[in-house]
């Protein structure tokens, strides 16, 4: 099986073009891109702007906020924080925007549905 | 209970050998057995390179958070954040945030358009030949740099623990240690691999659960008592403020800078990484690993910060740089201080296993690489079959292994965490700018991928080459010789704009234009992952 292109698969003989070119497919497109290109870039300028700050604002992050914990300690664990937070809105958003409609794409064309053993559910093949 | 004198003995430690190696004999019994049952089914290529596609989302999650959370995340970062503090902390936070970029941009794309390799993905609508050998070389070259640091790592392990300062001695034990790497993946493959990565995840994020509640029940769960222990042990309050190492000079801030770019960059084009989305049958799977992965790991950095802390407190930075291992020794001395032989057994075996484990999974990446993409792809021009593939991916674990043996015996002493660094220095400039032009920029083309990918492959090495890292300092790897013609010990901050910038020239100026069709192909495919939500069925 080392070299199968993808040819034996169910989408063979599909016609890409035309599918990229449904409202559909643009609307997964769009709702992808405007969720995933704005959170990367904030994600980003983010986890950039507190490798500055601990580069070249060391007196800051030194202050002391509780005890020995200062603010560089606080803003380092919250970016796990916020690690943590975009995974979650990731997942919820990704489950309910993108996901159907996906499926719904997959399903017209395929004509059938795979359960997640790779096993065809209901529907008829092509 | 603040302050306690740091009471490690180091000489003592040579009197648990025989323990350390019983219990690390006992691992390795274990997960050959596992190895042996999980390999039974492996027939296709598909069973060899992707496990065939049968592991769940939690299961192969947890299995990627064993691929990254090497010998650099626990013997590196505890051992950087002890010996220098707060600028250890950023190779946490760089490390994990770097998941960010993969899930929301890579995974599941990735997942739904390609087979085995990174090199489907990226060759998927660009020239085959071309762009598959690019993909394939910058793989072989990022593995290359992984097994170097574990194998690094390794080195310093075996010195600790068996007292083994002489270069033969530790040459002797990175060779047995290569030799069994070699054994799990020729008769694993990938399923037998995923096992004993499993296995070994959840025993590193147990001992370090484990050592993590010792310390904190030390300082009465107090965080800031526990700061304070590592300041009085240091004698230097700058301990807790980021600039201890970095903050130097003007050049030493830029390389942090440099470090932190290359670190949120790497993850997303590791190829060993994006090789386990393969390991899962759907794009949502692979959605579930990258979540599962990113709490174990997060998780995991929690605990590095309190041990490394704890080991700058209980065992104190100069005992730590005395020890035979230096830096990567924090971990296992703070295991000693707290549970004696038994607990410094139990750490160092997990450890080993980590090493062990990771480069298998390198191995296989780099063995698949070669096979699939330049044997089956270009040499053999598409017409081998799969036993043939496979049976060429088999020598090649052969080789890499002796390959990654030699080279693991002359990176010796370096900084894991710092040599993981340049890995992943390389891969965010040789693999990211192509992985993202080809999944998001629709005008893309071959001259981009290739300009891109041999621009950045090459300005790396070159940097890292002509660094403070290979010549001119104390702690170089050729202490005597001086070509540091480069500033910078990490080269990220040139490599990886220089790679984005020709990426985007070589498309601008490339005549040719690539098929729309493919395009096409390309981009629906990776959204709804037609043809590719289903395992491959025999």
């Amino acid at each position: 099986m080392g070299n199968e292109a993808h040819t034996p698969d169910a989408a063979a003989s599909v016609d890409f073009e035309q599918v990229q070119s449904t409202g559909q497919f643009q609307e997964l497109r769009r709702r992808h891109r405007s969720f995933v290109f704005p959170m990367a870039v904030a994600f980003l300028l983010w986890y950039f702007a507190y490798v500055l700050l601990a580069d070249y604002a060391v007196d800051f992050m030194s202050t002391k906020v509780w005890g020995n914990i200062n603010v560089g300690l606080v803003l380092g664990l919250l970016q796990f924080v916020s690690t943590f937070a975009i995974t979650g809105w990731y997942v919820h958003y990704s489950n309910r925007k993108l996901d159907p409609i996906a499926t719904e794409i997959r399903h017209e064309i395929e004509g059938h549905e795979f359960d997640k053993n790779g096993h065809r559910v209901g529907g008829a093949n092509k | 209970m603040i302050a306690i004198p740091a009471a490690v003995d180091v000489s003592a430690l040579k009197d648990t050998t025989l323990l350390n190696m019983g219990i690390f004999a006992l691992f390795v019994a274990v997960t050959m057995v596992i190895v042996f049952r999980a390999s039974r089914n492996n027939k296709t290529a598909a069973d060899y390179y992707a496990a065939g596609r049968s592991f769940t989302g939690s299961q192969n999650g947890t299995a990627i958070a064993g691929d990254y959370l090497s010998a650099a995340s626990f013997l590196g970062i505890t051992g950087a954040i002890a010996i220098n503090g707060y600028d250890g902390f950023m190779y946490s936070i760089g490390f994990l945030v770097a998941w960010l970029v993969a899930l929301l941009l890579v995974a599941e794309l990735l997942r739904n358009t390609g087979k085995f390799t990174m090199a489907d993905v990226l060759s998927f609508r660009l020239k085959q030949r071309p762009v598959r050998i690019a993909a394939a070389i910058s793989t072989l070259a990022v593995c290359f740099f992984y097994l170097l640091a574990q194998m690094a790592g390794a080195g310093s392990l075996i010195s600790l623990l068996l007292g083994i300062s002489d270069w033969g001695g530790q040459a002797l034990v990175i060779i047995v240690v290569g030799a069994l790497m070699i054994m799990y993946v020729l008769i694993g493959g990938m399923k037998g691999t995923t096992w004993v990565q499993i296995i070994k995840a959840m025993l590193l994020i147990a001992g370090a659960a484990v050592m993590t509640f010792w310390v904190l029940a030390i300082y009465g769960f107090n965080i800031s008592a526990l700061l304070g222990g590592a300041v009085e042990t240091a004698k230097n309050p700058a301990v807790l403020n980021p600039g201890l190492q970095y903050g130097k000079s003007d050049t030493s801030k830029l390389d942090f800078m440099s470090l932190g770019l290359a670190l949120v960059l790497g993850t997303a084009a590791l190829p060993h990484v994006l090789m386990r989305f393969y390991t899962v049958p759907t794009a949502k799977e692979a959605r579930k690993s990258v979540v599962w992965s990113i709490w174990l790991i997060g998780i995991f950095y929690l605990f590095t910060l309190v041990l490394g802390y704890g080991a700058a407190a209980l065992v104190g930075a100069d005992t730590i740089k005395g020890a035979p291992g230096g830096v990567n020794s924090a971990a296992p001395l703070l295991a000693f201080h707290l549970g004696g032989p038994l607990l410094l057994g139990f750490i160092s075996a997990v450890a080993f296993a980590t090493i062990l484990a990771v480069v298998a999974g390198l191995t296989i990446t780099a063995a698949a690489s070669f096979a699939h993409d330049i044997y089956a792809n270009v040499i053999a021009k598409g017409k081998a079959d799969a036993a043939t593939e496979v049976r060429v991916a088999r020598r090649t674990v052969v080789v890499i292994g002796i390959l990654a043996i030699l080279g693991g015996i002359f990176a010796n002493g370096q900084n894991v965490a710092f040599l993981v660094a340049l890995a992943f220095a390389v891969a965010a400039s040789a693999n990211l700018p192509t992985i993202i032009y080809s999944l998001f920029w629709r005008k893309f083309t071959t001259q981009g991928a290739v300009w891109s990918m041999y621009g950045g492959l090459a300005s790396a090495i070159l940097l890292i080459v002509f660094s403070p890292v290979v010549s001119g300092a104390k702690t170089s790897m050729i202490p005597g010789a001086n070509f540091a013609l480069f500033p910078l010990s990490n080269p990220g901050i040139v490599s990886i704009p220089l790679a984005f910038l020709l990426g985007w020239l070589g498309t601008t100026l490339d005549k040719r234009r690539e098929d729309p069709a493919k395009q096409a192909e390309m981009e629906v495919r990776s959204l709804t992952g037609i043809g590719a939500e289903k395992a491959v069925d025999h």
